[in-house]
C-alpha cells in the first residue's frame, strides 16, 4: 500500500501545484496544529483532574491499593485488585473472539463473498455497532445469561471442565457473559474497519501473486494480510478501548463481585462498572478518591495494553522482514 | 397582502416572550436521592397543579451528590436516604433542617421452584444466609420453621444492589440491628463488602428483581414499591414481637409509627417494636436551609415542604411508597417551622 500511495500523491501534488498566498498557508498549518493541541489539552487535563483526585486514595493506600480485593466502604478499606483483574480479563476475552470473528469475517465478505451478499451482511453487522449498550445488557441479563447458566456453561464444563477456567458453581451472570456481550459490541468495529482496509488493498497486488502462480488462498496469506496488519491492529486497540471502558451492559451481567476467581462461571467486577455502581452514593472523601483513583489506573491500563500492543505488533513487522 | 400574516406573527412572537413574565414562575431546585424520585414528581406535580406559580425542578443525582450541591448552595433543597452525619453538617457550614419525606420498605424476594409466596424467615436465619453462614435451601433450621414447605436441596444465592443505596443501608442496619456478627463484621452503609461466598450484584432494584427471577435459589432484598408492582415471591418475616408479617403499606406503616419521635441523629425504624410491624423499613429526608441563601424562595420553600409531608403524602400509596404515619408528620411540620421565611 506503501508504494502505491506515494506515487499517486507525488503525480497529484505535480499536477495541483500553484503558488499560494503565505497567509492561507500560514493560517491552516494553525488551525491544523490547534485541532492537534487540542487532544493533547484534553488528555494532559484529565490525567490532571484524575490525579489531583486520587490524590488521597494514593497517599493512604500507596500502591497496597493495586494488589489488595478488600472494597469495604463501611470501613473505608478500598483494594483495586479484583476491578483491575475483571477490566483487563474480560476485555481481553472479548478482543480475542471479536478479533478472530471479525478479521475472519472481514476477509470472507472482501475478498471470498459474492458482492451483493457482502453488501448485505456488512450492513447487518455494522448495525450492531448502532445498538445501545443498555439494550445489549437487558439482553444479556435477560436472554444470555440463563442460556450461559444452563447450556453453553454446562456443555463447557462437560468438554473442558479439567481447566481451572471452567470449573465451579455456574451463575448466569458471570465473566463469561460479560465477555461475550463485549464481543459483541466490539466486533462491529474490528469487521468493518478490516473489511475496509482489505478492499483497499490494490487489485493489481492481488493480480501480480495470482500471475506468479499463486493460489487465491496464498495472495490473501502473504500479501493482503501483512499489508493491512498496522490498520487492523488500530482497530483492535479501538474495540478494546471500548470494551475496557464500557459500562453499564458489563454492570448488568457480570455479577458486581469484587473478588477474584479463575473460573470464567464466577462473577466479577470491572473499574467501569464499580465506578458507575458507587459514585453517585459515596459520601466519605477517601472513598470517593478511590474510585477515582480506579478511573486513573483505567486510563493506565489502556496505555499500558495499547503500548504492549504496538510493541508486539513491531516485533511481528521486523521478524517478519528478516524471513 | 403580506401585511396580515406579518402581523400575525409578529404577535405570536410577543406572546410567546410574554407568557413566562407574565405568570411571574418561582422555579425552586433541588437534588439528590434517586429513591425520592418517583414520589416527588408526583407531589411536586400535584402540587404545581394547585399553584400553577411554583414549579420545582428535582434532579435524582443520588444522595451523595445531593448532599453536595446542597452544601455548596446550588440548588433550593437536597435529598437524602441517609440524613446528613455531623461531618457532612460542618463542612457545608450553615444550619440544616433535615425532614423524613418517603418511608419505605423493603421485602425479601426468593426463587425457589415449587415454592409459593410467604416462606417464613426469622431475623438469625436471614443473617446466616447473607454472611454466607446458610448455605443450602434445605438447611434444618429452614426446615423446621416452615413445616410443610418442600424446600429444595439447593445451594443459596444471595443478591444484593451493586450500586449504592438507601436501599442497602437500610438493610444492612437492619441486620447490623438483630445480628452482632453482622454488625461485627460487615456494618451499615449504601454501598458494603458483602460476605457471602455465594454473592452476585444487580444494579438497581430492576436488576436485583431480574437476577432473583432467573436465579433459581437466589434471595435479594428489593424495595416494596417494586414488589408490589411485579409478581414475585416474597418471605414472611419474623418481627420483634415474635409473629411473621409481609411487607405491606400497613405493616410499614406500622413500624413507622412505632417511633414518631425520629430525628436526623435518631432515624433508624428497623427492628420497630409493635405486633404489625414490619422490620425492614425506612425513611428518606428532604434538606432544607434553616436559612435560604436566595430569600425570595424562602416562603414557597417552606410552603411546599409543609405540603410534601402533610397532604402531599396522598400521593405515596398508588405507587407502593408508604405514607407518613400522623405523628410523624407532626414532627416533621414542627421542624419545618424552624425555617426563615
Amino acid at each position: 500500500m506503501g508504494d502505491g500511495a506515494t506515487t499517486t500523491w507525488a503525480a497529484g501534488s505535480g499536477r495541483v501545484s500553484r503558488p499560494e498566498s503565505g497567509l492561507a498557508r500560514h493560517a491552516f498549518m494553525l488551525t491544523v496544529k490547534a485541532a492537534t493541541a487540542i487532544f493533547a489539552l484534553i488528555m494532559a487535563g484529565l490525567v490532571l483532574v484524575l490525579v489531583s483526585g486520587s490524590w488521597a486514595s494514593l497517599r493512604h493506600f500507596g500502591l497496597r491499593f493495586l494488589w489488595t480485593s478488600r472494597w469495604d466502604p463501611v470501613a473505608n478499606v478500598f483494594g483495586g485488585l479484583p476491578f483491575i483483574y475483571g477490566t483487563v480479563v474480560s476485555s481481553l476475552i472479548a478482543l480475542l473472539l471479536a478479533a478472530s470473528i471479525g478479521i475472519l469475517s472481514a476477509l470472507f465478505l472482501a475478498e471470498f463473498a459474492p458482492r451483493r451478499l457482502s453488501g448485505l451482511l456488512g450492513i447487518l453487522i455494522e448495525l450492531l455497532a448502532a445498538v445501545p449498550s443498555v439494550v445489549f445488557g437487558l439482553w444479556g441479563l435477560f436472554v444470555l445469561a440463563p442460556v450461559v447458566q444452563r447450556d453453553i456453561g454446562p456443555a463447557l464444563q462437560a468438554a473442558f471442565g479439567f481447566l481451572p477456567i471452567f470449573k465451579g458453581v455456574i451463575y448466569g451472570v458471570n465473566m463469561l457473559t460479560a465477555s461475550l456481550i463485549l464481543t459483541l459490541m466490539i466486533v462491529p468495529t474490528v469487521m468493518s474497519i478490516s473489511r475496509d482496509l482489505i478492499s483497499g488493498v490494490p487489485g493489481r497486488y492481488r493480480e501480480a501473486t495470482l500471475a506468479l502462480g499463486s493460489t487465491r488462498w496464498e495472495a490473501v496469506r502473504y500479501v493482503v494480510l501483512p499489508m493491512v496488519r498496522p490498520g487492523v491492529f488500530g482497530a483492535c486497540m479501538l474495540a478494546l478501548g471500548r470494551a475496557l471502558g464500557e459500562t453499564i451492559a458489563v454492570t448488568m451481567v457480570i455479577g458486581n463481585r469484587p473478588s477474584i476467581s479463575a473460573s470464567l462461571f464466577a462473577p466479577g467486577y470491572t473499574i467501569a462498572s464499580a465506578i458507575a455502581n458507587e459514585f453517585t452514593e459515596a459520601t466519605s472523601d477517601l472513598y470517593i478518591s478511590a474510585l477515582i483513583e480506579l478511573g486513573l489506573l483505567l486510563l493506565v491500563i489502556s496505555i499500558l495494553i495499547n503500548a504492549a500492543g504496538r510493541l508486539f505488533l513491531a516485533r511481528l513487522d521486523r521478524d517478519g522482514g528478516r524471513a | 397582502m403580506f401585511r396580515p400574516l406579518r402581523l400575525l406573527a409578529g404577535s405570536a412572537l410577543a406572546l410567546c416572550l410574554a407568557v413566562p413574565a407574565l405568570a411571574a414562575q418561582m422555579a425552586l431546585t433541588g437534588a439528590g436521592s434517586t429513591f425520592d424520585y418517583p414520589l416527588f414528581s408526583r407531589i411536586f406535580y400535584a402540587y404545581s397543579q394547585q399553584h400553577p406559580s411554583v414549579s420545582v425542578n428535582y434532579q435524582s443525582i443520588g444522595s451523595g451528590g445531593g448532599i453536595e450541591q446542597f452544601s455548596k448552595k446550588t440548588v433550593d433543597f437536597g435529598a437524602s436516604d441517609v440524613p446528613m452525619d455531623a461531618k457532612e453538617l460542618a463542612r457545608a457550614g450553615f444550619p440544616v433542617i433535615q425532614v423524613p419525606v418517603a418511608l419505605g420498605g423493603e421485602g425479601i424476594a426468593y426463587n425457589l421452584p415449587g415454592v409459593k409466596k410467604g416462606l417464613k424467615l426469622t431475623p438469625d436465619l436471614l443473617a446466616g444466609i447473607f454472611l454466607g453462614k446458610v448455605t443450602k435451601w434445605n438447611d434444618p433450621a429452614l426446615v423446621a420453621l416452615n413445616p410443610g414447605v418442600k424446600l429444595p436441596a439447593m445451594p443459596i444465592t444471595v443478591v444484593h444492589r451493586s450500586d449504592g443505596s438507601g436501599t442497602t443501608y437500610i438493610f444492612s442496619d437492619y441486620l447490623s440491628a438483630v445480628s452482632p456478627t453482622w454488625a461485627a463484621k460487615v456494618g451499615r452503609g449504601k454501598s458494603i463488602s458483602w460476605p457471602a461466598a455465594s454473592s452476585v450484584g444487580g444494579k438497581g432494584n430492576e436488576g436485583v428483581a431480574g437476577l432473583v427471577e432467573q436465579t433459581p435459589g437466589a434471595i435479594g432484598y428489593v424495595e416494596l414499591a417494586y414488589l408490589l408492582s411485579n409478581d414475585m415471591s416474597y418471605a414472611k418475616l419474623k418481627n420483634k414481637a415474635g409473629n411473621f408479617v409481609f411487607p405491606t403499606l400497613q405493616t410499614v406503616a406500622a413500624a413507622a409509627a412505632s417511633k414518631p419521635q425520629i430525628s436526623a441523629t435518631d432515624f433508624s425504624i428497623v427492628d420497630a417494636a409493635g405486633a404489625d410491624s414490619y422490620p425492614i423499613s425506612g425513611y428518606s429526608w428532604a434538606l432544607l436551609p434553616v436559612k435560604p441563601a436566595n430569600a425570595a424562595h424562602a416562603a414557597a420553600l417552606k410552603a411546599l415542604f409543609d405540603w410534601t409531608v402533610t397532604k402531599g403524602q396522598a400521593n405515596a400509596a398508588s405507587i407502593g411508597y408508604v405514607p407518613l404515619p400522623a405523628n410523624v408528620q407532626a414532627t416533621a411540620i414542627k421542624d419545618i417551622s424552624a425555617m426563615q421565611d
